[in-house]
């Protein structure tokens, strides 16, 4: 086969080398799984609920048949499986697995594509820990970079911020961002706590991350738990985990939240910073709620953006060379 | 007033901040974990030259530059002062030596040149990427050395000092790269 990306304007972008890798990756994750006993599953990519996230953006499909007022009903392509998957484990399943694609609208950059590939996972009865290791040997298995150094929030923050992210004031994050010399968005609210988190993690502690060393960060401020539920501490911190190779994010887990009042609140909360953003509120009610109503197991769970591990696998540069076809030519 | 949404930021975009208008010369897109979408930029002043990094929140926009990009003759030089028309209105230009900056070196009368209007004013005036200008001085080369590679200083029509091959002589016309400066090649009357 020549050169994938010599093909012209209708050719891939990623190179053949990269994409028999890719091939290689995506049998290494079916063998990891298949050999601890995990269900391959698939679920619909495009669903009549949708995660309610203050940052995440779904694409909304209007589908026949239209309501008795006559406008179309509207469907969400996913932004990540993670609703059909837990509805699947309150039915019973144990550990499961998918790898499929996710859609994320406004998300375009060297490491974003609005269109993307996930491994998702989960595994009743595992602890945050049990969580964390199993993506340490998924990591060890696919990349062979070593055993991943286990580094919470707070330590990471005050390693390389100098401040500790579960105490410290909303002034004392602004301070810090002036202090490093950080250009801050003029739109961000003095109150806006997790912003301020965002810009100081993604200027000064994601680009040091799993350099050498992979490395999983866990116990995230509470307000930024997503679907992850809360150790009370003191101080409380969410169980949610994530996986840094070489400044790159890859992995977010959680130990899943199984209380539907609780993720109710998180919805509405979303929804309110979503309006203030001015952004659609989105559906509040979904199956998922049913499904925890009516009992989801204690269980762990993770997602793997499978085309940042062929970057990293690779050694690429950019998202755009490990797809054949990113959106501009998708 | 139109302006631009981050979904819409790139390479290229003209923009106003502050007054001042300035090009988007770089964008990077960072986005952490399920954190908020953050845009990076580089941004240069295109009064000053100046490059300035600014970052913003998706769903934050910036002002458009009212810039237009028009062709206009070169008329006259008057001490710091260059005189241009616009070749479709024919109205006249006014630009500093500071606007000019390095183009005074190869504007000859009549030359076509684009030049950039920010709010109807001009900002920044470029010569065509290849110009011939006339040498008035240079040294004498050595006689039979056609060698390229052996450079010497020659002064052209407009004043400017241009590095050519020892064989150029006074009186020749020579052609010119304005983007780098260089001697291209020795052109026939």
């Amino acid at each position: 086969m020549s050169d994938a990306s010599t093909r012209g304007p209708f050719g891939p972008s990623a190179s053949w080398d990269v994409l028999r890798k890719r091939a290689a990756l995506l049998h290494a994750v079916r063998e990891f799984f298949e050999n601890r006993g995990f269900l391959e599953v698939e679920t619909p990519a495009l669903s009549a609920d949708t995660v309610v996230d203050r940052h995440l953006d779904p694409f909304c499909v209007e589908v026949e048949p239209a309501d008795a007022l006559g406008s179309a009903r509207r469907y969400w392509l996913q932004t990540s499986p993670e609703f059909c998957m837990k509805r699947l484990l309150a039915a019973g399943a144990t550990a499961i697995y998918q790898i499929c694609h996710a859609f994320r609208r406004q998300e375009r950059g060297p490491l974003h594509n609005p269109e993307f590939t996930l491994v998702e996972w989960y595994r009743a009865g595992d602890s945050m820990q049990q969580g964390m290791q199993l993506l340490d040997d998924l990591c060890q298995a696919l990349l062979a970079r070593g055993p991943a150094e286990q580094l919470s929030y707070s330590q990471v923050f005050r390693q390389y911020v100098g401040v500790d992210p579960l105490a410290a004031d909303d002034a004392a994050l602004c301070q810090a961002a002036r202090r490093w010399a950080i250009a801050v968005p003029s739109s961000l609210a003095p109150d806006d706590r997790d912003g301020w988190l965002d810009l100081l993690l993604a200027e000064r502690v994601q680009p040091h991350l799993g350099r050498g060393r992979p490395v999983i960060v866990y116990d995230y401020p509470p307000s930024q738990a997503a679907l992850a539920r809360v150790r009370p501490g003191p101080p409380p911190v969410a169980e949610r985990f994530e996986l840094y190779v070489d400044g790159i994010e890859l992995a977010n887990g959680y130990h899943e939240l199984l209380s539907a009042e609780e993720l109710r609140d998180r919805i509405r909360r979303n929804n309110l910073w979503r309006q203030r953003d001015g952004k659609e509120p989105l559906p509040e009610e979904s199956r998922l709620l049913w499904a925890m109503e009516a009992g989801l197991p204690p269980c762990t769970g993770c997602a793997l953006g499978f085309d940042r591990l062929v970057m990293v696998a690779t050694g690429a540069a950019t998202l755009d060379q490990v797809l054949a076809f990113p959106f501009e030519r998708a | 007033m139109a302006s631009y949404n981050t979904s819409e930021f790139k390479k290229g975009l003209k923009v106003q901040l502050d007054g001042d208008p300035y090009l988007m010369i770089e964008c990077n897109f960072v986005k952490p974990g399920k954190g908020q979408a953050l845009y990076k930029c580089k941004l240069r002043n295109l009064l000053r030259g100046t490059v300035i990094d600014r970052t913003y929140k998706s769903g934050d926009s910036i002002e458009a530059a009212d810039i237009e990009e028009v062709t206009a003759q070169f008329l006259y030089r008057q001490g710091d002062t260059f005189v241009f028309m616009d070749n479709n209105t024919y109205e006249q230009y006014e630009l500093s030596a500071q606007q000019v900056d390095e183009a005074w070196k190869y504007l000859k009368e009549a030359m076509v040149c684009s030049m950039l209007l920010f709010n109807g004013q001009p900002i920044s005036v470029s010569p065509p990427n290849h110009v011939v200008l006339r040498v008035e001085y240079t040294e004498p080369g050595v006689r039979g050395n056609t060698a390229t590679n052996v450079t010497k200083p020659c002064r052209v029509e407009t004043g400017a000092e241009i590095l050519c091959p020892a064989f150029v002589e006074i009186g020749d016309l020579i052609r010119v790269d304005t983007r780098t400066g260089e001697y291209i090649e020795r052109v026939k009357e």
